[in-house]
């Protein structure tokens, strides 16, 4: 149930997205957020879509594993457009009900809306699909290191969030056993009304928070005991470095880049 | 009263590129009272297996059966099956969540609908199954110790009074002395309750004192399925799927290669022993 979660999931293969260094993907990643609000015609769109495509292919991920991650936002999705289908005023209604009026522009708005947010989380997504959560952060430290001169703790940050990401998995299953345990203790968390359900995740809250104390204590105890003490002097087993195909990563968004911003200058 | 498993398989993640069979075409059947040794090597499939038991997980493939009726079918009660197998996972205490160890216990019990009265009786009752007496009632599940949160854990699946009590590595973590404490009170249930117990493991010399039948599992097979002594026979063979057979065995067929009278059916320390002074004594 929990397991159908692909946001934030890595998959495992070998593609040249896979391969491009991680600050390239972060790039490419803000590029394509900054060119979803660029996108304000229907070419544009089309030049959006096109370019995801072009990416997914690239990147060997199965289209359907990348799908099956909007599962999870399909009611965020679904409120973001019936308000837009709405609640958009407009000079062409096509549907008039009671206190319900769709207008062209509405159902227009609401159409955009969705493509908008469907890319954004198939983009963002195919981010960490391609990229380890270890070079994730290490891109992140690498890539945002400058910060460390006006005193913004990079390392501190990367580091909890690496740990953050590494322990996901480690929740995730952690709450199906529980889930599983308390159910062969005749636990139900299916049936009653709102109250009973919110009560009934007590017996795996409680477990869950203790265990998450319990492992970063354990944690935390084992990184002091090898020595660590933060970023100052630390160095680097894989030295993060770009490649050809990084140059050539960056060539492709700023083409890409250029040519949203002509057609929402242009049109 | 028994547990039939028909040609069961299992595939965790079916349909991504992660896909595991965890089980592949196990068929077996629990009668009841038996006390069953369910051994394999990490990752065999045993935790997966002991979970279809109580409807927890669904077969990929096949069918299981309790008392004569699949378990799959229309209208089938999960619920009574769970009151009716109880299942203590590996690592239990890591379920407590009460804020004392009594009404830990009562949760099973509670669920399962019962009046006040038998719930704190089942509780009580449990409690001192495990050798956990009223001394400990108020206390917090937190603050005992690692064994001691083993038992109240056990307790608090045997308060829902199972007529099959399965067991995933009770023992895993435990220093010796707790180890045996745990098996030893497992083997008096079975003697005293008369429950079917299933007892997994990953070690041969645990069990082999106790139980009555060994399932061996390895790569989601029942490969060996038997009585101990005829199971141990096959003691090269458990070495290879990275299992050994208890140390007695190895010594009683060293002896026989040498010529020493003595017979090969011989799994327990004490059994050895009375067997080796009787050769003793005949030889001379
Ligand atoms: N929740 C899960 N998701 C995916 N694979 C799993 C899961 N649980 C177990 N497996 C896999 O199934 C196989 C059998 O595991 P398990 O039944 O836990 O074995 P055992 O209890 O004998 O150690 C292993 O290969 C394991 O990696
Ligand atoms: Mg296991």
């Amino acid at each position: 149930m929990i397991r159908d979660i692909t946001i934030g999931q890595y998959y495992q293969t070998d593609s040249v997205l896979h391969r491009l260094d991680p600050r390239t993907k972060l790039m490419g990643t803000l590029v394509f957020i900054v060119s979803m609000f660029l996108a304000d015609s229907w070419i544009g769109y089309a030049v959006s879509a096109a370019y995801l495509a072009m990416i997914i292919r690239l990147s060997h991920v199965p289209v359907g594993f990348i799908v099956r991650g909007l599962k999870a936002v399909m009611i965020l999705l679904l409120i973001s457009v019936s308000f837009n289908l709405f609640l958009t005023a407009g000079e062409h209604e096509i549907l008039s009900f009671w206190i319900i009026h769709i207008t062209w522009e509405g159902v227009q708005q609401a159409v955009f809306m969705a493509v908008r947010l469907i890319f954004l989380i198939m983009g963002s997504s195919l981010m960490t699909l391609t990229t380890t959560p270890n070079q994730l952060t290490d891109g992140l430290e690498t890539g945002l290191g400058w910060m460390k001169k006006i005193h913004v703790p990079v390392h501190e940050i990367s580091m909890m969030m690496s740990i953050a990401l590494r322990f996901i998995p480690i929740l995730v299953d952690e709450t199906d056993k529980i889930m599983k345990a308390q159910m062969a203790r005749g636990a139900d968390f299916e049936s009653g009304n709102l109250i009973e359900r919110a009560k009934a995740l007590v017996p795996i809250l409680v477990p869950l928070f203790v265990s998450s104390v319990r492992r970063a204590t354990d944690l935390a105890m084992a990184m002091e005991a090898r020595c660590y003490h933060g970023g100052e002097n630390r160095t680097r087993m894989k030295p993060l470095r770009y490649a050809g195909r990084d140059r050539l990563g960056y060539l492709v968004m700023a083409v890409y880049l250029g040519l949203m911003i002509a057609l929402r200058s242009l049109l | 009263m028994a547990i039939e498993l028909k040609k069961v398989s299992y595939i965790y993640g079916a349909g991504t590129p992660m896909e595991v069979r965890a089980l592949d075409q196990v068929s077996l059947t629990i009668p009841d009272g038996q006390f069953i040794g369910l051994i394999g090597h990490t990752g065999s499939g045993k935790s997966t297996l002991i979970q279809h038991l109580n409807g927890l997980i669904k077969a990929t493939e096949g069918d299981i059966l309790y008392n004569g009726r699949s378990i799959y079918s229309e209208g089938f009660s999960m619920k009574e099956l769970r009151s009716k197998v109880g299942l203590v996972f590996q690592y239990p205490e890591h379920q407590l969540f009460e804020t004392d160890v009594f009404t830990d216990i009562c949760f099973g019990p509670k669920n399962l609908g019962l009046d006040e009265e038998t719930i704190c009786a089942r509780a009580r009752e449990a409690l001192d199954l495990v050798g956990m007496d009223s001394s400990y009632d108020k206390a917090s599940p937190f603050e005992l110790s690692g064994g001691q949160k083993r038992r109240v854990a056990i307790a608090g699946v045997l308060a829902m009074k199972p007529e099959v009590l399965i067991l995933d590595e009770p023992t895993a973590g435990l220093d010796p002395r707790g180890r045996d404490e745990i098996l030893d009170q497992v083997a008096r249930l079975h003697r005293e309750q008369g429950i079917t117990v299933v007892l997994v493991s990953h070690s041969m010399e645990d069990v082999a004192k106790y139980v009555d039948r060994i399932i061996v599992m390895n790569h989601g097979k029942a490969v060996f399925d038997g009585i101990p002594k005829e199971v141990f026979k096959h003691y090269k063979e458990l070495e290879q799927i990275g299992l050994a057979a208890p140390q007695v065995t190895y010594i009683v067929h060293r002896l026989r290669e040498q010529g020493f009278p003595i017979s090969d059916d011989i799994t327990t320390v004490e059994e050895a022993r009375e067997a080796i002074l009787e050769g003793i004594r005949k030889k001379r």
